[in-house]
């Protein structure tokens, strides 16, 4: 009985525990219901767009970027469509046997295999890898053809931008490449990898609004980013076109021309408007092939080039002035009240203090007027002038015309160039203005530093007596509302002072006894007036001028003085404004004022502006 | 009107027919409900196929099954005697991990025999069921509630224990601690003694922690702070999360599951199988499926409490507590209430071992019904009442 009581103490016990167990477990099994309760009606909303993100991944499209055209509406940068050939790892199976494959029908070098195994092994399987980039439209079907027996090979095509006018228009238009590490900005953008920004030129200055906008596409990805389909997409906004005012045939002709010279510059622009119609800086480089991407040993073979090929020097490029600066003087001498009628009698040389200030011509050129010393270039009426006026009148007219600042002109990297005043130096060098350098600043020499583009303002502003700025975009405002273009404004110098210089130049040009007469333009109607100048590239010493100067032509080239030349034509009526520098040329009038003739006779027949002006000198030409 | 006097015998012997008849068909049908669920899930897992998954669940289940109804026909009695020969044969079986065990996952867990993978430490949850039911049958409540007689169970219970720590398999480990603790519970051990445990196990802690894994420790520290580490050990529970939560009320729809189909869902087939479904068919699919396992539970319960022998009773109990945790601590995983430790889902995760342990484990507990009328004497079934 005792053994009956136990076993029902036992059950008893076991009972009670039992229940007691089963509501714990009924309140853990409560317990999970409310947590999926809570996650998935409390919190759905969080975790189902967590569950969006994880599934949805946005893929940028970059949008075509802006074609750029000159005046008349050609094209100078477009964008040409490209062929690469990629390889997916995870469909070719065997990388090294599809290679093999693909080297039959198109060359790999052993480097190129190693940079394709390379980043096969560093991606994930179903990324393509690139193996090779710009195909001919003959190895495209060539791999098509042989598709079959390449396993996981395709075309993709993309936009490459290409350079139809190549190197004349190098230095303006600008070439694009690869974004570099420090031209990230966060715009998602520009970590695409085929995504190319604007370097140098236009293409730099206007980057932005030749960019577009871009569209975006959303893919649904699984958890390694694989695609697996698109559910989205919205195409981008093409870039901006841009019309430049360059006249490329112009340009084209001005390249030429100034290839005779180991390194030369002009500058041709419209006197009324400031617009450029050549822009040429010799010798440039091939924009496409930094599209395409330099190798080291042409990017050192450029960089290294004694001529410079990368560097625009007419804006980037800076040169003394030379004799082409006595038309400031004249002007601030006038304003000073010495008018025309001033004369000066030269001997050769002026001294001032115990210091000698020779002119060119050794003997000295007599008696002279303002009209004439600006024809023969005389420095010693220069020197007179200067003498009298000082340098800070010199300079604030200089200013005037356009020299010692930038231009402003729509392109990246002009430098300013160089003014003198006392102030200058008194703060730069921390001496004070010595008269001698009065003197020689009076011939643009000495610390006067300008660039070709600055003398082609200048000499503008000469010939409309307005302030002209140089520009080189017909819809800048469109682009960048800071380049928007203003009429330019008189330069507030008499009428009278202007006609004066003007007729100086005439002279040098239309007179024989003036400096440029061998390279006057003898169309009627297009006569040029103009102004030689030579800057000097090393001094010259005592001890060199007592023996003789050394002729130009027996110094090394890079010590030879640089050529220029400034002109404007029609001499009557001015239109076209030209500036010349031949680097280590000689003198202006042999090396620079031909080829300022022959680029004036050029843009005359060619007239670019007839169109703004209705074409008359155009119809004009025709006739006569 | 004949006397039946089978009812008045203390051990009616039943035919084969009339034990079929006793079983449980309704626990039976939750089962079938079950594994269909599983295979259906386990299709939408290699995203619209049978192969590799589904059709291997369904035969596995096929093989489990006739296991179950075997071990259900099989007479209590024999299975009381054979207790503790099951249990040494899978202990042995978890030494035998040690020597020829497959590494896997950094850990030592089954035993390749060509044709199955054997995972000891599945068996050894129903075994140690079984070896503390026989025992505690023998033990009156009075030696129950005394200190002596407990200490032969504690080790039964710990050397497993320390086995499966060795793999190591820290889940596994805790879950037969709990089991073997609910088994003390319910056979009557007084309560002060679990709470000495518990505080002694609480003080243990801090000693613990440094036998615990590099990787152990990390689940721990990422179980208690998941945003520490997104993409690493993080990872996992935030995913299984993001799945849950943004399956809502009714879900994605069957194959609509876009965390599971594209794989930032891990181990969708096994442990993390029912964050899939409960991204598919919602909170409705997910409460749904605890009701069925609830439901398998309340059955062991039933069961329990009709038996009229100690050992089924026991046996009946530890066999749903098993189930209890198995569902518990797997689910609780995937939503982010415990760490992550790798328990599969029964009848639903893809997984031989589980499957055949947890089956046989039905096995037993229909056994118990079917005997349920059967009284076994406190020292054993051969001796005299």
């Amino acid at each position: 009985m005792a053994r009956k009581n136990q076993e029902n103490d036992r059950y008893k016990s076991f009972t009670r525990r039992a229940i007691l167990l089963g509501g714990v477990q009924a309140a853990a099994f409560s317990a999970l219901a409310g947590r999926l309760y809570y996650l998935q009606v409390v919190e759905s909303d969080k975790y189902a767009m967590l569950a969006e993100d994880n599934r949805i991944s946005p893929r940028l499209l970059a949008p075509p970027r802006g074609p750029i055209y000159d005046r008349t509406g050609l094209e100078l940068a477009s964008n040409e469509p490209t062929y690469r050939a990629v390889v997916v790892p995870e469909q070719a199976r065997d990388m090294v046997a599809i290679l093999e494959a693909i080297g039959e029908i198109i060359p790999l070098s052993e480097e190129e295999r190693k940079r394709i195994l390379i980043d096969a092994a560093r991606k994930r399987d179903f990324v393509p890898v690139t193996v090779k980039e710009n195909l001919t439209w003959e190895q495209v079907s060539r791999l098509e053809v042989n598709a079959p027996s390449l396993p996981g090979v395709s075309i993709e095509t993309g936009l490459i931008r290409s350079y139809p006018l190549g190197k004349p228009m190098a230095h303006i238009v600008g070439y694009v490449a690869a974004v570099s590490e420090d031209e990230l900005t966060g715009d998602p953008l520009l970590e695409l990898p085929s995504f190319r920004i604007g370097k140098s030129g236009v293409e730099r200055q206007f980057d932005l609004a030749l960019r577009g906008s871009p569209g975006n596409s959303q893919v649904e990805v699984n958890a390694v980013g694989r695609v697996i389909r698109e559910i989205s997409r919205q195409e981008g906004t093409p870039g901006q076109d841009l019309q430049l005012t360059i006249d490329a045939g112009l340009q084209h002709y001005v390249y030429g021309r100034l290839s005779a010279e180991r390194s030369a510059t002009a500058v041709v622009m419209d006197v009324e408007q400031g617009e450029v119609l050549a822009l040429g800086s010799y010798p440039a480089f091939d924009p496409t092939a930094f599209t395409l991407g330099l190798s080291t040993e042409q990017w050192r073979s450029l960089s290294n080039d004694p001529q410079h090929p990368l560097t625009n020097k007419t804006i980037r490029g800076t040169y003394a002035p030379g004799s082409t600066f006595k038309m400031v003087v004249a002007l601030a001498a006038q304003e000073a009240g010495l008018g025309g009628g001033h004369e000066v009698y030269c001997p050769g040389f002026m001294e001032l203090g115990n210091g000698r200030f020779h002119c060119w011509k050794r003997w000295g050129h007599g008696k002279l007027t303002m009209t004439q010393a600006i024809q023969q270039s005389c420095d010693v009426y220069f020197y007179d002038l200067a003498k009298r006026v000082g340098i800070d009148a010199i300079a604030a007219m200089a200013n005037r015309l356009g020299l010692g600042h930038q231009t402003g002109i729509e392109l990246p990297g002009e430098r300013d160039g160089l003014v003198p005043t006392k102030g200058w130096k008194l703060a730069y060098l921390g001496e004070s203005w010595q008269g001698g350098e009065t003197l020689v600043a009076s011939i643009g020499q000495g610390f006067m530093l300008t660039s070709p583009l600055q003398l082609a303002v200048m000499t503008a502003r000469l010939a409309s007596g307005k302030a002209v700025k140089p520009t080189i975009v017909r819809n800048p405002e469109v682009l960048d509302p800071a380049f928007a273009r203003q009429e330019p404004e008189p330069l507030g110098i008499p009428e009278a002072h202007l006609q004066l210089v003007r007729g100086g130049m005439d002279a040098v040009t239309n007179d024989r006894r003036g400096t440029a007469y061998r390279a006057r333009i003898d169309i009627e109607g297009m006569e040029m007036a103009g102004k030689t100048g030579t800057s000097q590239v090393r001094r010259i010493t005592m001890a060199e001028r007592a023996a003789g100067v050394v002729k130009n032509e027996d110094l090394p080239w890079r010590r030879r003085d640089h050529a220029l030349f400034v002109a404007f034509a029609p001499v009557d009526k001015p239109r076209y404004a030209c500036a010349v520098v031949v680097e280590h040329g000689g003198g202006g009038s042999k090396a620079a004022a031909p080829i300022a003739r022959d680029i004036l006779m050029e843009t005359q027949r060619r007239d670019p502006l007839k169109d703004r002006d209705g074409g008359q000198l155009a119809e004009f030409l025709r006739e006569s | 009107m004949s006397l039946n006097f089978d009812a008045l015998r203390p051990n009616p012997r039943l035919s084969l027919g009339q034990k079929l008849w006793q079983i449980n068909w309704g626990l039976i049908f939750l089962l079938l409900c079950l594994v269909g669920i599983g295979a259906a899930m386990l299709y939408s897992a290699a995203n619209g196929s049978f192969e590799p998954w589904a059709t291997r669940h369904v035969m596995r289940f096929g093989i489990a099954f006739a296991i179950m109804l075997a071990v259900a026909l099989i007479d209590i009695r024999r299975w009381y005697s054979l207790c503790y020969l099951a249990y040494f044969a899978v202990l042995a079986m978890l030494v035998g991990v040690e020597f020829f065990g497959q590494v896997g996952m950094g850990a030592q867990r089954w035993i390749d025999l060509k044709v199955i993978q054997l995972q000891p430490s599945e068996l050894m949850k129903v075994a140690l069921v079984m070896a503390l039911a026989r025992y505690f049958h023998g033990r009156s409540l009075e030696e129950v509630r005394g200190f002596t007689r407990l200490l032969p169970p504690l080790a039964l219970i710990l050397l497993p224990v320390g086995l499966v720590l060795k793999q190591p398999d820290l889940g596994t480990a805790l879950t037969l601690l709990a089991i073997g603790g609910v088994m003390f519970f319910v056979v009557g051990v007084r309560l002060w003694k679990f709470a000495l445990v518990i505080a002694g196990g609480l003080a243990a802690i801090p000693i613990g922690w440094q036998f615990l894994h590099d990787y152990q420790q990390k689940r721990v520290l990422t179980f208690l702070n998941p945003e520490n580490d997104p993409l690493g050990a993080g990872y996992h529970i935030t995913q299984s999360k993001i799945a849950l939560g943004s399956g809502g009320v009714f879900g994605k729809g069957f194959m609509q599951g876009s965390q599971s189909h594209l794989n930032f869902l891990p181990e969708k087939q096994t442990d993390f199988i029912f964050t899939m479904l409960a991204e598919e068919f919602g909170m409705v699919g997910g409460l749904f499926l605890l009701l069925i396992y609830a439901g398998i539970i309340v059955y062991g319960f039933a069961i329990a409490l009709r038996s009229r022998n100690h050992f089924g009773r026991v046996l009946a109990m530890g066999v749903s507590a098993n189930l209890f945790f198995y569902v518990f601590i797997n689910t609780a995983m995937v939503m982010g209430l415990i760490p992550v430790v790798g328990v599969p889902l029964p009848m639903i995760s893809y997984g031989g071992t589980a499957m055949v342990a947890v089956m046989g484990s039905i096995g037993l507990l229909l056994s118990v019904y079917v005997h349920r009328d059967i009284r076994i004497p406190r020292q054993g079934p051969g001796a005299s009442d």
